[in-house]
């Protein structure tokens, strides 16, 4: 892992303010920020730590822990929102007895309340992986669900 | 090349285009469009154009903004107007196919309208449509009609050439031409564009920076994301544009990670900026040199706010600091530093292109131009609009909106998003422009329109507002961070029936300290919804304080679900769909539903058959219902649905 993370790091070339994209591409790669790579990472950088994780920390693409094998996003944007988002959330929750932030047991999903996808016009909308389901209802979600295994 | 080379260039690539024997399909197949299934229509499409051994050009556009339209195809036939259809189903592209690519009948019947000269019978021109008719498209001209993925299409229908004739223009000039077309800034606020630029250029310093805010965090808005799908290069050459007037050499775009597509797109068109000598040094022979990097936002609401996207461009934590320096002076690096909004850099494109005078006649006498908006929520037709500035929100919401859906009743429209404010019935007919909008207490934000009806409760609305901000604070001022937390936890108690006398004159105090002492734009303006609806809906306020009742029906803690018994058939269906076991009931028994169980999902409300209509949801009322489940008296109507 050590010698990869050098290469993306390495990648930057010291370019002023790349610990961003440095950090989304470690992610992208291992799909979270683990203790260790946060570590290495900022030796790589000449950073502390602490500064490494500060920022990542302020940023809600960053994650610290393992991440199941998809990725459920449930939008509550304002259209989302008076359109019954929350109420796809509750169903969800209920439908994998887990909280959002969270990742089951089987590590078949992460759970996550997003606050806008940008594809207002067809609240509500559910995003799994990379695919964009609109005008979800609290059937439809459960159908969706079971196509990802 | 020169640019007059690359027009040509450009320009007879679109005309093979336009005279190709083969027909055209345009799918929108932008964010919206796939999320509404434009996927499986292209698939269609390629399937049955197989199976027919026919010839056609398949091209994917970005969304022509009738979001409630999607998935949309176009086809064009050689010497034919294009014919848009709507809705499409993959069952329906395969008809079309068959019916009109390969045989001759333009099913008049699914089409919902034309673009071009020529008439075709029983269609109506697109641009006829109430939806557009009241519209006026600037900015979005291109999308949903060229291939944003490829730069002659932008090029032959006037692109560049604004660029083409600022490089024959001082600096200067430049400037004075933005601000003699009185664009002001599209990110919200409203400030003149051609006076930010000069500030910029005017700052001492050789090293400087511009940057395009494609940071679009407002919930319930995507107008930037799908100008940027749609149409890259307008924002592009706004910006190489503004780089030259500045004095600028360096810039950036600072994009919502969420949007893969855009940021696709963007990459695309900087690489065919290069190859074209659009971009990079010494652009088109002028001897001026510019660089544009992308950079991924990473998910900050704060980061919309100038100074805290500089800092997260910078590779910090993203967190404002206090102005002055405005960035013009001390921004990127502590360079002099021009941010605009990808709207704003759009429409700074299309004054060079045509000219300021061009420009100013659209608009009102302060606020100049079209704005783009993302009118959403409960309208018939949802989608990305562009109006004239000075149009009434009744013109957008029913008009162009075609009111309210299924026929309720309007309550409010929220413009601004977080940072906004509610406006209700009575402001229905007040012009949207920058002044108005701000007199109402509501901003213009940078193009959220979310309309609630009746079934809104406005209390509901304000916290869920006040939940995003205050998630969303940075934590650096404490009249933000701690005024947000406060603010929501008594529209929190007020919601869960906990509120009591005196909440509403704490909250209207919290807020106008947090919008006074805050110090970034976030804080000043997260009280704006709670000001708004106070101002507008108190009663919704007081019934929910004073009678625990939530007169919208919304509010978990203040209603409930009861079974009439004199209507109840004893079906069965909602006690087998209550997803938690709170119905009580048997075959042509009345069901009761346990009030200690319920958690209000209002699943039984929504399968109980429309013939019984049985399931009521009240607040603030007492249903008088047996404790146990009783047989049913009466004969049944129906047979079980």
């Amino acid at each position: 892992m050590s010698d990869e993370l050098a290469q993306i790091v390495a990648e930057y070339g010291g370019e002023k303010g790349a610990l961003i994209p440095i950090l989304q591409k470690v992610q992208e790669r291992y799909g979270y920020l683990s203790q260790e790579a946060i570590a290495r990472i900022a030796k790589l950088c000449r950073m502390s730590e602490s500064e490494v994780f500060g920022v990542a920390s302020f940023y809600a693409q960053f994650y610290f822990t393992r991440r199941g094998r998809h990725t459920i996003k449930v939008c509550l944007g304002t259209a989302c929102h008076v359109r019954g988002g929350e109420r796809i959330l509750e169903e969800v929750k209920r439908e994998l007895g887990v909280e959002s932030g969270g990742t089951t047991d089987d590590n078949r999903f992460s759970l996550e309340r997003v606050a806008c996808f940008g594809s207002c016009a067809l609240a509500p909308v559910v995003v799994i992986d990379k695919d964009v389901y609109g005008r979800m209802s609290v059937s439809k979600a459960k159908e969706v669900l079971n196509q990802y295994q | 090349m020169t640019f007059a080379e690359i027009q040509k260039r450009a320009a007879a690539e679109w005309a093979k285009l336009q005279s190709s024997p083969d027909p055209r399909i345009l799918v929108g197949a932008g964010t919206c469009g796939k999320a509404a299934g434009a996927g499986a229509v292209l698939q269609a499409i390629d399937e049955a154009l197989r199976k027919h051994n026919a010839k056609a050009t398949v091209i994917q556009v970005g969304c022509m903004g009738l979001c409630y339209a999607e998935p949309m195809i176009g086809i064009i036939k050689p010497g034919r107007p294009q014919i848009i259809y709507g809705s499409v189903q993959p069952e329906t592209a395969t008809q079309l196919i068959a019916d009109y690519v390969v045989g001759d009948n333009p099913r008049a019947d699914l089409a919902l309208g034309y673009i071009g000269d020529d008439r075709i019978d029983g269609i109506p021109n697109l641009f006829d449509l109430p939806v557009l008719k009241p519209q006026v498209r600037l900015v979005l001209r291109n999308c949903g009609l060229i291939d944003p993925e490829n730069i002659d299409h932008y090029i032959a229908n006037g692109g560049y050439s604004g660029l083409a004739k600022a490089l024959g223009m001082s600096p200067e000039e430049i400037i004075e031409e933005i601000k003699r077309s009185g664009l002001r800034g599209r990110g919200g606020a409203g400030f003149p564009t051609g006076q930010k630029w000069e500030f910029c250029r005017r700052a001492p310093g050789s090293e400087k920076y511009i940057v395009c805010n494609a940071d679009e965090g407002d919930p319930g808005a995507f107008m930037n994301r799908s100008l940027l799908e749609g149409d890259p290069h307008s924002v592009l050459e706004g910006m190489v544009i503004g780089a030259y007037a500045i004095g600028a050499n360096h810039g950036y775009i600072y994009c919502r990670a969420e949007y893969p597509l855009a940021l696709e797109r963007l990459r695309v068109a900087l690489k065919q900026m290069e190859d074209y000598g659009l971009i990079g040094e010494n652009i088109l022979g002028s001897g001026f040199n510019f660089h544009i990097k992308i950079k991924e936002g990473a998910g900050a609401f704060v980061c919309g706010e100038e100074t805290a996207l500089l800092a997260s461009i910078e590779g910090k934590r993203g967190m404002p600091r206090p102005r002055p320096p405005f960035p013009a002076i001390s921004g990127l690096w502590g360079k002099p530093t021009n941010i605009n909004n990808v709207e704003t850099w759009a429409n700074a494109a299309l004054i060079l292109q045509k000219g300021a005078d061009w420009y100013a006649q659209y608009g009102t006498e302060r606020s100049k131009g079209t704005k783009t908006f993302a009118l959403v929520g409960k309208v018939e037709r949802t989608g990305l609009i562009e109006v004239p500035l000075g149009i009434t929100l009744r013109q957008i919401i029913y008009d162009i909106g075609g009111g309210i859906l299924k026929g309720k009743k309007f309550k409010a429209v929220q413009t601004g998003g977080p940072s906004g404010g509610c406006l209700p019935a009575s402001l229905l007919d007040s012009p949207v422009d920058y002044e108005s909008l701000t007199a109402a207490g509501s901003i213009m934000g940078s193009g959220g329109m979310i309309v609630a009806d009746e079934d809104t409760c406005m209390v509901d609305l304000t916290k869920y507002f006040l939940t995003f901000t205050q998630a969303e604070s940075c934590g650096k001022c404490p009249p933000c961070r701690v005024g947000t937390r406060q603010m929501l936890d008594i529209l929190t108690g007020i919601v869960e029936g906990r509120g009591k006398p005196g909440d509403i004159e704490q909250l209207e105090r919290i807020a106008m300290t947090v919008k006074r002492g805050s110090l970034c734009g976030l804080g000043q303006t997260a009280p704006n919804p709670v000001l708004t609806t106070l101002r507008y809906f108190r009663d919704e306020y007081e019934a929910h304080i004073n009678q625990k009742r939530c007169p919208a029906l919304v509010c978990k803690e203040l209603i409930a679900f009861y079974i009439l018994p004199d209507k109840c058939q004893g079906c069965m269906i909602c006690l087998r769909n209550c997803p938690v076991e709170a119905i009580k009931g048997g075959r042509r028994l009345i069901h009761v539903i346990d009030q200690s169980k319920c958690i209000k999902c209002g699943t039984c409300l929504d399968v109980c058959p429309t013939r019984f209509s049985a399931v009521v949801k009240v607040s603030g009322e007492h249903v008088e219902v047996p404790s146990q489940p009783v047989p049913v008296q009466k004969e049944e109507k129906g047979s079980e649905g």
